[in-house]
């Protein structure tokens, strides 16, 4: 953490150090040209359209925006984002502080196969996600017989939701954690056990505090993620309006009605989301490179 | 607090680091665990201390079985090569850390904790630090810390892995004469390791010199400097210098060349290493002598009471040697024997320490 840290630190003090020598100065034109086209590309491609989407919304006044975001379904759909990230959210910070404690303090068999495994979600396409749990939970699937027999309804049902949205979510704490605390050793771990603390006092005491912020990250990320996933819910949702359309889904089918105010004004909600997280995401980044914080490694 | 080690025994994969060790510590001495890198001397201050569990054997602690102890039913302290202060925590935190971990019952007042975190950051001379966070600390300072730490525990006995491994030359010395003074004052029966001689014999009591798993040799630095039980204690202590050979009546033969040495334990053709120190080496003028070994001097240091010569084997005959020699002599000697930079020499041993050898390579120096 020490070399991200002063890296990040020193970034500004090594491009203006560049720009004063004149050994590694570039020509004028050359800066201007690498800023004029990485401007130019954020403008097209982030800028623009996070623009559009409110501008869309608005465009036929506060009144409508305001009514689409109240309206029962829009309601419904809001709810059933947060209870979906609200499961998966605290389910995924359970398992990834676990899987990065297990992988970054121990050794076992089948470490690798499990690092491994914790990625799947990031490269199997959502849409195959949302699939295998069709195929294991849906009526002709593995359990859905039984399921059946006992009135139970995963897919196309909001527990399908909430087991698609833990899918993809899965790697964003234990990915966040496992380097840093892969990082950290277990040195301090051992000298809290020395000085005569519990297993359950180092983990609060010694282990989550040094990971705090990374922690906070990774809840971040993978909220955001789970509020605003398509394709995996998609596939298991069913399309039920008022039932089992999520935010991302609700836009969709609002969309493909022709309702374009509607459909941008719940989509800004989302926009809001990533916007805040932004926010929460530098100033996390921000606390964990502070030095005076004491969270530096020597 | 007395520390026995009974047959202990530990192998990482097929890497045997411990090879039925068994030692004794008596009480309130600090020892030093020395030995190359690899030797085995941290996994056996590790078991000692719980964090490691050996194979087969036994530790016992002030004569009661510790054996199946965890680490915190042991009472050890623990200073580690790098630290490993509590980077979320203040100074004050973190040695008060040891404290604020016992159960309700045992928990000293927070009135009692303050007392005694503040004595303790006079013990180590770092009252001002309190409230800094360990990252704002020098090396030097944040193993003093983590001394403190340690302590706060009142440990019966404590460990010290590598304590002035991370620092530099300066600091190090600082910190050990500080270690000395500290223990003299404290008495607590205390391990530290190092692979640095001149440390070992600095600071402490009584040396365990450790090499592949094994204890060479146990002794005062005295003892272990002047009278080195084998050929590895010989070559690792000090500076020395080596001739290989076999053994011809009253000669070791180092490839053409015989050197003269005393004892007669051996039988003829026997492999052995011989071992000088340079202060016990001498330099003959004449390089057709018949007893010594050829070499050519390289550089003559010091010209006041004592002068070092350094040597270097001769090209046709380096069979049996290392290259380098080194030899003190008094500084009228350089004189009287004329000698000079490039001059072909012979080196004998005055007092030459030969023992079997077991394999080639064995004696690292």
């Amino acid at each position: 953490m020490a070399t991200v840290a002063a890296t990040f630190d020193a970034r500004s003090d090594t491009a203006s150090k560049f720009e004063a020598n004149p050994a590694t100065r570039d020509s004028a034109w050359v800066k201007y040209l690498v800023i004029g086209v990485g401007l130019t590309y954020f403008t097209i491609f982030l800028l623009l359209p996070l623009i559009a989407v409110f501008v869309e919304a608005f465009r036929k006044g506060a009144g409508t925006y305001f009514a689409a975001l109240v309206e029962p379904d829009a309601l419904s759909a809001i709810r059933l984002t947060i209870l979906a990230a609200a499961i998966s959210v605290p389910l995924n910070l359970v398992f990834g502080v676990s899987a990065a404690w297990a992988i970054a303090k121990f050794q076992f068999p089948g470490k690798n196969f499990l690092i491994t495994l914790i990625d799947l979600p990031f490269s199997v396409s959502p849409v195959v996600a949302g699939l295998i749990y069709v195929l294991v939970f849906g009526l002709q699937g593995w359990f859905g017989p039984w399921l059946n027999e006992h009135d139970i309804k995963v897919i196309f049902a909001v527990p399908g939701i909430v087991l698609a949205t833990i899918f993809v979510t899965f790697p964003f704490i234990a990915r966040e954690l496992i380097p840093l605390m892969q990082a950290q050793g277990r040195d301090e771990e051992e000298a809290a056990i020395s000085l005569g603390a519990s297993g359950l006092q180092t983990f609060w005491r010694v282990t989550i505090p040094n990971v705090k912020w990374a922690l906070l990250y990774g809840v971040i990320l993978c909220n955001a993620r789970a509020m605003g996933e398509f394709g995996a819910v998609s596939v298991v949702s069913g399309h039920i309006r008022g039932e089992t359309n999520t935010m991302p889904l609700h836009v969709e089918i609002l969309y493909n009605e022709y309702q374009f105010a509607a459909a941008f004004a719940v989509a800004s909600l989302l926009a809001l989301l990533a916007l805040v997280t932004l926010v929460l995401k530098t100033y996390v980044e921000w606390r964990s490179h502070r030095p005076v914080a004491g969270e530096q490694v020597s | 607090m007395s520390i026995e080690v009974i047959g202990i025994s530990k192998t990482f994969g097929t890497f045997k680091a411990l090879n039925n060790v068994s030692l004794n510590f008596p009480d309130g001495e600090l020892v030093a665990l020395l030995g190359p890198s690899g030797c085995g001397k941290t996994t056996l201050l590790r078991v000692i201390a719980g964090l490691e569990h050996a194979d087969t054997g036994r530790i016992v602690l002030d004569g009661a079985d510790a054996t199946d102890k965890d680490v915190r039913q042991r009472r050890v302290g623990f200073v580690f090569q790098h630290y490993a202060l509590f980077r979320h925590m203040t100074v004050f935190e973190n040695i008060a850390f040891g404290l604020r971990v016992r159960p309700r019952r045992e928990r000293p007042s927070e009135k009692d904790i303050r007392a005694k975190v503040n004595r303790l950051l006079d013990l180590v001379q770092l009252g001002w630090v309190a409230n800094r966070f360990p990252s704002q600390l020098s090396g030097g300072q944040r193993q003093r810390i983590a001394l403190a730490r340690a302590l706060a525990v009142e440990p019966r006995v404590l460990l010290l892995d590598e304590p002035f491994g991370a620092l530099d030359a300066k600091v190090r010395k600082e910190l050990r004469r500080w270690l000395r003074t500290l223990h003299d004052e404290l008495h607590i029966s205390s391990i530290f390791v190092t692979h640095d001689q001149e440390e070992a014999l600095e600071v402490s009591d009584r040396i365990v010199l450790v090499n592949k798993g094994q204890v060479e040799q146990i002794g005062t630095p005295k003892e272990i400097y002047e009278q080195p039980a084998t050929a590895f204690a010989y070559s690792f202590i000090g500076s020395v210098n080596e001739f290989r050979g076999r053994v011809d009546g009253d000669f070791v033969r180092v490839g053409d060349e015989k050197l003269r040495f005393q004892t007669g334990t051996f039988k003829n053709g026997q492999e052995v290493v011989a071992f000088s120190r340079p202060h016990d080496t001498e330099i003959v003028a004449n390089p057709q002598s018949e007893d010594g070994v050829s070499a050519s001097i390289k550089r003559i240091l010091g010209t006041g009471a004592v002068a070092r010569v350094e040597l270097v084997a001769n090209g046709e005959a380096r069979e049996g040697r290392k290259e380098f020699f080194e030899v003190e002599i008094p500084g009228s000697d350089v004189q009287s024997l004329g000698l000079s930079t490039g001059q072909h020499v012979k080196l004998r041993g005055r007092r030459l320490s030969v023992f079997a050898d077991q394999n080639g390579t064995q004696a690292a120096s």
